[in-house]
């Protein structure tokens, strides 16, 4: 295959490797979530391209319907967008409680407000 | 509460359609794109916007943060009570084909009671989360 | 008939009653049902692994959806065995965590922790059970989510950045899971462990195999913790409510060990595995430093529970290093290792919990002269020591021999004496917590002699007993890891 073949496997590395970079490169809480979301949404891209094929139809047995799409990573990939939803909630919701205890949300003044505790 | 009358009235018109619309998605789900957990969030955003015009306090006294959490719940147990309903039948667990004499009906009945599941659960923890957010650090009764 | 259903049974008991405690919203049911449903889970399991026969695998299929279409759960000496462990430690568990709960987490609260709870041991003995590769994705993320946030309501504010921190790790190791998985599939059209087992060896592009395979040992690695991916792990057993941390420490990476496990002997094939590829060296490597690093971390911390939780890191290199043995004598020490260490950090966290309720902290200089105050408590939490350094008699002993002599047997001669070495370092953290209780003075204002509340120290000294007797008699664990090592290596064909 080209490398323009591979359009879809590009895409899924550029956006892990974003994701990737954003969650170890902010300190800001909230940001960090983004780049979990976008590291999440390679995963998605990584099982749905491969589902599409040219001229493919819906996988309904038909007369003359040689060629279908499988429906199977669609669906796997909708209980990964659920979950994905699910840790989101839980990480911004986490993000509040921590605004909420200690008056910010970047990383290096939560960790410096822990050494104070000791 | 938002005082501005357009937004008012609109949202007044577009809920109860965004609701119709939910259960087209839900009972349509078996014939087309949709299902339960498309037709649960359209539920929670229906409510989600009474919530943004009319107040957070007029939607928990519309749909209460008790009604929320049993949503929650109840949704899973009618899932789980379809699995648990083919085991007692004589199936496996999530066995659809025993919940009817005709296999096929039995799948239709299965995933009918799963999704409607499905619905009650998602539409439930979509407002639980939103309730959760914006109740967060003010009171419930929000003025302007 | 009743029989027939168990495998899913165990599953599903836990996801039927987490709602329903939800439903009925009363902290003291929600506690009896959760201790009912642990009991009945730990029951089952016991009649599964009996009924697993030596050689046998059950198999139950989903919706009656045959496999490898449907979903199958797929049950084994191997898996029979985990599933065991964790709905046993979370019977132990419970009687202690309802005075616990209360406190740390509160009365109105209550209910939702026994919830959660259920859902965590819903999905971990989910991932256990499945022979799905993309299920155990599924249950994974079930037990994850409840697991952050259980978590979060610990005691102070450390608890909340603790659950960030592992729900970022956690997160990016169960993505890259299904990663891993999603390039399998690909390769093999196919979902099903037995039926990708089946069909990997005719795969010509042998890339993405690899590729999958690196992407799994990652994102199972962070989920269980192994050196250098443990960042997540002390802060979060070290700051959770106490009945959680003991639960999790005895449980959460064992199980994700299981499935690194599961995948490289069941799936891939040791051939691939560890033959073509360096999954073995570096595997071993890691678990050395684990070893070395995990303890000597443990030396110096200020406070029990840290310590304990370094130690952890330490202690699963054990494990990974039985696991990159790659030989029936290697799986046997890691899974007699990973039953003993689950049921010695269950046991040790347990009784700490029993000592931060009486003195409100687990800081060396508060637990000063413990031996004085806390007498009976002490010396098991020496006990349990003694099981994590691998003085014989205990139950940590009989495991980390077996390494040795497997290590030995491989030609190893270097490893087996790093591990000797390592447990140099154990004494070490060990005889520090001894110098505190029993060579220095309670601190002034340390309360009476007297131990922890009953409900919180007889689960504990059970579990204590259980490590002694181990110790004492190691047949039955090593014969059933012996069975699961060979229902390892058999695979699932």
């Amino acid at each position: 295959m080209t490398t323009l073949g591979h359009l879809g496997y590009w895409a899924t590395v550029a956006l892990l490797m974003t994701g990737l970079y954003i969650v170890i490169a902010r300190g800001h809480l909230v940001k960090k979530l983004v780049g979990l979301g976008l590291f999440q949404s390679s995963v998605y891209l990584l099982y749905i391209v491969p589902g599409k094929l040219v001229g493919g139809t819906s996988p309904i047995v038909d007369q003359g319907a040689r060629v279908y799409s499988n429906p199977l990573p669609h669906v796997l990939i909708l209980t990964a967008i659920v979950v994905g939803v699910a840790t989101l909630a839980v990480g911004l919701a986490l993000a509040v409680r921590i605004r909420e205890a200690y008056g910010t949300v970047e990383e290096d003044e939560i960790l410096a407000a822990d050494d104070h505790d000791g | 509460m938002n005082r501005d009358i357009i937004l008012r009235v609109v949202s007044k018109l577009l809920i109860p359609i965004a609701l119709i619309f939910a259960l087209y998605v839900q009972f349509h789900g078996e014939l087309g794109p949709g299902g339960g957990f498309q037709a649960g969030v359209i539920i929670a955003a229906a409510m989600v916007l009474h919530a943004l015009i009319f107040g957070l306090a007029a939607a928990r006294a519309l749909v209460p943060e008790w009604l929320v959490e049993t949503m929650v719940a109840l949704g899973v147990l009618v899932y789980a009570g379809v699995g648990v309903a083919g085991l007692l039948l004589g199936g496996n667990f999530l066995d659809y084909f025993v919940l009817a004499r005709d296999p096929a009906y039995g799948q239709m009945r299965g995933i009918f009671w799963v999704e409607v599941g499905v619905a009650i659960s998602v539409s439930g923890v979509m407002l639980k989360i939103f309730y959760v957010f914006a109740g967060r650090g003010r009171a419930l009764d929000d003025k302007p | 008939m009743l029989l027939a259903h168990l495998p899913i049974l165990i599953v599903v008991l836990p996801l039927v009653a987490a709602p329903l405690v939800v439903l009925v919203r009363h902290g003291g049911v929600g506690w009896a049902v959760a201790l009912g449903v642990s009991a009945a889970s730990t029951a089952m399991s016991v009649a599964v692994l009996a009924e697993v026969p030596g050689t046998g695998v059950l198999s139950y299929a989903i919706g009656s959806w045959e496999p490898p279409w449907g979903i199958e759960y797929r049950i084994d000496a191997g898996n029979a065995l985990v599933a065991l462990l964790v709905s046993a430690v979370a019977t132990i568990v419970l009687p202690a965590a309802k005075r616990t709960v209360l406190l740390e987490v509160g009365a109105d609260r209550e209910y939702l922790f026994y919830a959660l709870f259920l859902l965590c041991l819903c999905g971990l003995l989910g991932i256990a059970l499945t022979g799905d590769a993309f299920n155990v994705f599924v249950f994974l993320e079930i037990s994850s989510l409840a697991t952050y946030a259980l978590i979060a309501l610990g005691r102070d504010r450390r608890a909340l950045t603790a659950a960030y921190q592992y729900l970022l790790l956690g997160t990016i190791g169960a993505t890259l899971y299904v990663i891993g998985v999603g390039l399998l599939y690909l390769v093999t059209g196919t979902l099903n462990f037995a039926d990708m087992a089946q069909r990997l060896p005719a795969v010509v592009d042998r890339r993405p195999v690899i590729a999958g395979l690196a992407f799994i040992t990652v994102g199972m690695g962070l989920k269980a913790a192994i050196f250098p991916l443990h960042a997540w792990l002390p802060n979060a057993y070290a700051h959770a409510p106490s009945a959680v941390s003991a639960f999790l420490a005895a449980t959460a990476t064992k199980v994700s060990l299981y499935v690194m496990m599961r995948v490289y002997y069941s799936v891939i094939g040791a051939p691939t595995a560890f033959g073509a590829e360096p999954t073995g060296a570096i595997l071993m490597a890691l678990s050395i430093a684990a070893l070395l690093v995990g303890s000597g971390a443990a030396i110096v911390q200020r406070d029990l529970r840290l310590m304990l939780a370094f130690s952890s890191v330490g202690q699963i290199g054990y494990i990974t290093l039985g696991i990159s043995l790659a030989s029936a004598a290697g799986m046997t020490a890691a899974m007699a290792h990973l039953i003993n260490h689950g049921l010695t950090k269950g046991a040790l966290f347990l009784l700490v919990a029993g000592v931060a309720l009486r003195l409100g902290g687990t800081r060396f200089e508060q637990i000063a002269g413990l031996g004085r105050t806390m007498p009976i408590t002490s010396f098991a939490i020496v006990i349990g020591g003694l099981s994590l350094i691998g003085v014989p008699g205990t139950a940590g002993f009989a495991s980390k021999w077996a390494l040795v002599v497997a290590a030995i047997g491989a030609g190893l001669w270097w490893v087996a004496a790093i591990v000797l070495a390592s447990s140099l370092l154990a004494l070490a953290y060990v005889w520090k917590f001894v110098e505190a209780a029993y060579l220095s003075a309670p601190p002034a204002g340390a309360p009476a002699r007297g131990e922890a509340p009953a409900d919180v120290t007889v689960p504990a000294l059970v579990l204590t007993a259980a490590v002694v007797a181990f110790g004492l008699h190691a047949t039955p664990v090593l014969e059933a890891s012996s069975r699961a090592a060979s229902a390892f290596l058999r695979g699932w064909p």
